[in-house]
Order: structure tokens, then C-alpha cells, then sequence
């Protein structure tokens, strides 16, 4: 299921703003990718743009190519909403859905994609929740609110609920930021099963993360406030953290800035 | 105070007095005092009119109820100046109730979406004329109203009517024997129009707090525009347009003026909601308040207690509903 993505001449805006300008890369399947960079770089936005949920802000817009396999998600007559169906996303902050109850939240993709039969979604929710580590800790309360759950429950219950449709890239945006060290190692953890059968993009602030679990890291920096981000390299991750080819990732990594 | 502070010279320290009550409740400086005596004040002064209110009805309306020759509550009959007198509220309750409910069946499907066409699909530069528009529609007073539902909503209801009657009179509720249509219907759609306002506005600013990453958690599963209303902004929005339809519900419970002029009363129950006739508690305490002696007063004032009463079970039905939804609510995400 996992896809490439290959990005060319990339440049999105928010209104008249340019918020990141010409990046190109190629992500492979079943790797993780972390996006690394000062605060406004664009490393957001940018994950944004690759399953078109730029354009959801007011005044959002994006030129250039994101190939998905040999798909270009931004081509004529495609469909954001299909895109977003094969490239799934968990935010910052935990968000399921508060009116909903832990399993309405699994199934919440699924339904949406189509008529299941009970048993079946009983069958994918159980296995996107054994998926998600988080399986034994819910097991026998799957009709209680999903609000009702830590931080780091709720948000392994997103990366859940983003697993169940099976997409074929799953985009993180700070994933553990709002979450204790306890859960976001639980985190870490499922990230590195998940590669086995996702393309996987994260952002983080965090470095050690990005070392942890990422197999390739892209630094993005911007030359001043007010002017849009750049892709300054991708390497190896190992690559990266010992031996960076650029000097401002150095600095960077190394705490001289940023 | 040149020298330094020599601690061994510092006295004992004082033993620590008793914690004080007063001032752990931050009443001890006069600013406080009297914003607590206000407030505490104002609470207290809203519960003695409530009992007030609630006695004063109960009061009068023993005096009348207890010469009421019929049953108060079955009676289909009003003659306060009958010796012995005759009157009950069955009329009244069923028309206050039935014009009620097609006024809600009516309004709050529009209200809602207009609230979400208002705060989802409109364009940026309409959303603020079309909701000064409707915040208009509640500035109208209900004499307005009234007038304009005589005037012009009852001489073009007969297509309607007719067209009801023609598909739907099979079902009884709709059928018409071709009266002036001053009828349950006409006090309906004439109500809707007048709590479209508030439910619409209450509504679409519960749909504007809708925090934004319950919408894009929709949208990022690939939920299209309707979809993500359904998924998120709907079950957010649910416990304020329960809200919302209440406070319409009670206005128009409590309608007076439009329903008079609109509806021709009488004390019967019409069964078609298309048939002239009925009568509502507001209605009926109008036309006759300013004829009636002393006990037709307190016989009217027997039927306004029962609105009152109808009017607290209405309120806390939807409290209930609400409560027993809470720990779904927004509020705790």
C-alpha cells in the first residue's frame, strides 16, 4: 500500500504570502521522513500541501507537483477529498471527534468510505487499534467517549483512526508535542512498526526525535521573518546528525541557532 | 534603615492566627464586599420574584378553579360569568401546544441551515448583510406580525391549503373543509417566522466555535463539506440548538398579538391543523382580560399558570436532554 511521493518546484501562499518557495524531494516507501527547522520555516505548511490541506486555510494555494507514485495530486479533475482518503494525517494536538465514542472514532474514516458490515467494522476497528498500541487499554470501554482518554491515548486513537482506511502516506504534524515523555516514547515505538506498511512523514521541534525514528531528515530554514521557507537539504538521518553537508544545518543540530 | 537586617534580632514570629473564613472567600476588602452583596443581592432578588410570580398565580387561580363547576383540565368550555361558572383549558393547551409544534417542525430545519450555510458554505462578503437581514426579522414587533399574517399570509393560503388537502387530506391532519384559513397552520407558519431569528443567530454562533481541528480532523479522513458538518459541526453544535430551539419554543408558547389576529378562535378542537378554530392561553387571556370581571380575571389567571407550568416542563426536558448528552458535549475536548 505504501507509495512515493515526489515533490517538484513546490511553492504554496497563503494569500499574497509566500510561505515556501521551489522545494523538491523524494520520499520513499516504507521509510520515515522527518522535517526539521526553526519555528515559520514552513515545514507545516509544506506537510500541509502533501494531502491538500493547505488550500482548506482562507487564501491557501500551492503551485508545482506532488506525485504520489505516478499520480499528481495536484492535477486536473483530482479530487481533494479522494487525495486526502490516500494520505492520512494526525495533528499536534489530539483531536478525535468529542461527540463520538472510541469506536465511532475508528470507524468514523471507514464509514465515510463506505457500507461495512458490522462484523467487518468491528474486525478493522479491533485491528487498527492493536495497530495503534493502544488495543488492551481500551478494549472494554470502545462505547465510552473518546475525550474521555489521556492525551496520549487520544492521540494514539488519531494515529488509529488514521490507519483504519489503510492510506497510502501517513502525515504527522508534531505529533507529541502536547504529550508527556512516557506516551511520546509509546509513540516513537509505533512509528517504527507503522513503517513497515506506511510512507511516513513527520514534523517535530524535537531532534532527538527526529534522530530516533526517523530513516531520512529534511532541514528547512527561512533567510529572514517575512520571507518563505527552503528546503536547505535531505539526507540520511544518520548523515544529517554527524556529518551535514550544509553549515546552517550544522549550527542548527548543534544548537548554534534557532 | 541603614543596617542590614540581623536575623536574631527579628522577634519571634506571631503564631499564625486561625485562617479566616471571610477572608479566604475574598470578602474582606470593601470592593469585594459590596460586589458580593450586589450579586448575592441580585440572586436572591430573582428567586423572591420567582416565588412571587409563582404564588400571586397559584393564589388567584385557587379562587377561581375552586368554583369551577367543569373539570379545569377537560373542559371545553369558557363561561366565567356562568353561575355556576364553566371553563376549562383543554382547548387552549391542545392549540398552544399544536401551533407550537408546527411552528418548531417548521423553523428550526431552516434555522439550522441557514446558521450552517451563514458559517460554511456563504461567501465571506454575504455572510454579514444575510445575518443583519434576519437579525432584523426579530426587531419587528409582533402586532407587525399579526397585521401582516392577516393581511397578506391568510388571503394567500388557500393554494396552499387546497394543495394540502388534495395529497395529504387522506391522513386527517390535513384535510380541509374549505373554511377562511385562520387556522393551527396559518398561527404555525406565522410563529415560525417570528422565532426563526433567535434560533438562527444562537445556532450559528455555536457553529462558529466549533474549534477548528475537530473540522480539519474530519476533513483529513477525506470528509467532504457536508460530510465534516455531519461528522463535526453538527454533534458539536447539538446541545446549543436544543438550546436555541427552546428559547424560540417558549416565545412561541408565550405569542400573543400575532396568534389573536391571526387565528378566528373558538372553543373546540379542530383535529385537521388546516380547519379555522382553537385557541391558545396568550390568545384567549387577550381577547378576554379586558371584559372580564374579577373572577374571569383569576379564571384567566388559572390558565396562565398553566402555560407557566408548561413552559418549566418545555425547559427542563431540554435540560434533561442536554445533561444526559454531556459527556459527549464539546465542552470537555
Amino acid at each position: 500500500m505504501a507509495k512515493r511521493i515526489d515533490v517538484s518546484g513546490l511553492t504554496a501562499y497563503y494569500g499574497s504570502h509566500k510561505a515556501i518557495e521551489d522545494i523538491s524531494m523524494t520520499v520513499e516507501p516504507r521509510s520515515v521522513t522527518a522535517f526539521i527547522g526553526p519555528s515559520g520555516c514552513g515545514k507545516s505548511t509544506f506537510l500541509r500541501t502533501l494531502n491538500r490541506m493547505h488550500e482548506v486555510t482562507s487564501g491557501g494555494r500551492v503551485e508545482g507537483k506532488v506525485l504520489l507514485d505516478d499520480e499528481d495530486l495536484y492535477g486536473t479533475g483530482i479530487d481533494p477529498v479522494s487525495v486526502r482518503r490516500e494520505v492520512g494525517m494526525v495533528f499536534q494536538r489530539p483531536n478525535p471527534f468529542p461527540t463520538m465514542s472510541i469506536f465511532d472514532n475508528v470507524a468514523a474514516g471507514l464509514r465515510l468510505n463506505g457500507n461495512y458490515k458490522k462484523s467487518e467494522l468491528a474486525d478493522i476497528v479491533e485491528r487498527s487499534l492493536k495497530g495503534a498500541n493502544l488495543w488492551n487499554e481500551v478494549k472494554d470501554r470502545l462505547n465510552k467517549p473518546g475525550s474521555g482518554l489521556s492525551g496520549g491515548q487520544q492521540q494514539r486513537l488519531c494515529i488509529a483512526r488514521a490507519i483504519a482506511v489503510e492510506p497510502n502516506v501517513l502525515l504527522m504534524d508534531e505529533p507529541c508535542s502536547a504529550l508527556d515523555p512516557i506516551s511520546t516514547l509509546a509513540i516513537e515505538d509505533l512509528i517504527g512498526e507503522l513503517k513497515e506498511r506506511f510512507t511516513i512523514v513527520i514534523v517535530t521541534h524535537n531532534m532527538q526525535q527526529a534522530a530516533r525514528v526517523s530513516d531520512r531528515t529534511a532541514f528547512f530554514n527561512l533567510a529572514a521573518v517575512g520571507q518563505p521557507g527552503k528546503l536547505i537539504e535531505i539526507d540520511d538521518t544518520e548523515r544529517i546528525f554527524s556529518n551535514p553537508s550544509v553549515q546552517a544545518t550544522e549550527d542548527y543540530i548543534s544548537g548554534r541557532f534557532g | 534603615m541603614g543596617t542590614p537586617t540581623q536575623i536574631t534580632d527579628a522577634p519571634p514570629p506571631a503564631p499564625q492566627p486561625a485562617v479566616d473564613k471571610r477572608a479566604v472567600r475574598g470578602a474582606t476588602r470593601p470592593g469585594d464586599r459590596i460586589f458580593l452583596g450586589l450579586s448575592r443581592g441580585s440572586g436572591i432578588l430573582l428567586l423572591v420574584i420567582m416565588a412571587a410570580i409563582a404564588v400571586f398565580l397559584t393564589y388567584r387561580a385557587s379562587l377561581a378553579i375552586s368554583k369551577d363547576q367543569g373539570n379545569f383540565l377537560t373542559t371545553f368550555q369558557w363561561d366565567t360569568n356562568l353561575v355556576p361558572p364553566n371553563f376549562g383549558i383543554a382547548v387552549l393547551a391542545f392549540g398552544t401546544v399544536v401551533s407550537s409544534i408546527v411552528a418548531m417542525v417548521i423553523a428550526v430545519p431552516v434555522a439550522v441551515a441557514i446558521a450552517l450555510f451563514l458559517t460554511h458554505y456563504a461567501p465571506r462578503r454575504l455572510r454579514g448583510p444575510i445575518a443583519y437581514v434576519i437579525d432584523l426579522l426579530a426587531a419587528v414587533p409582533s402586532i407587525v406580525y399579526g397585521l401582516w399574517g392577516a393581511l397578506v399570509l391568510v388571503p394567500h393560503m388557500n393554494g396552499l391549503f387546497g394543495w394540502l388537502n388534495d395529497y395529504l387530506g387522506w391522513t386527517g391532519i390535513f384535510s380541509w373543509e374549505g373554511g377562511a384559513p385562520r387556522s393551527m397552520l396559518t398561527v404555525g407558519i406565522l410563529l415560525a417566522i417570528m422565532i426563526l431569528p433567535i434560533i438562527t443567530n444562537v445556532s450559528r454562533e455555536v457553529f462558529r466555535q466549533v474549534p477548528q481541528m475537530h473540522e480539519e480532523a474530519a476533513l483529513a479522513l477525506g470528509a467532504t463539506r457536508w460530510e465534516v458538518i455531519r461528522m463535526a459541526v453538527i454533534p458539536f453544535g447539538r446541545s446549543g440548538v436544543i438550546s436555541a430551539s427552546m428559547l424560540g419554543l417558549g416565545r412561541a408558547l408565550g405569542e400573543t398579538m400575532a396568534v389573536a389576529t391571526v387565528l378566528s378562535p373558538t372553543f373546540d378542537i379542530q383535529a385537521s391543523l388546516l380547519d379555522p378554530g382553537g385557541g391558545t392561553f396568550a390568545q384567549n387571556i387577550a381577547s378576554k382580560f379586558g371584559e372580564a370581571t374579577e373572577f374571569g380575571r383569576d379564571a384567566l389567571i388559572a390558565s396562565g399558570l398553566v402555560l407557566f407550568v408548561i413552559t418549566l416542563l418545555v425547559n427542563g426536558a431540554a435540560r434533561a436532554i442536554i445533561a444526559r448528552r454531556k459527556e459527549y458535549s464539546g465542552a470537555n475536548a
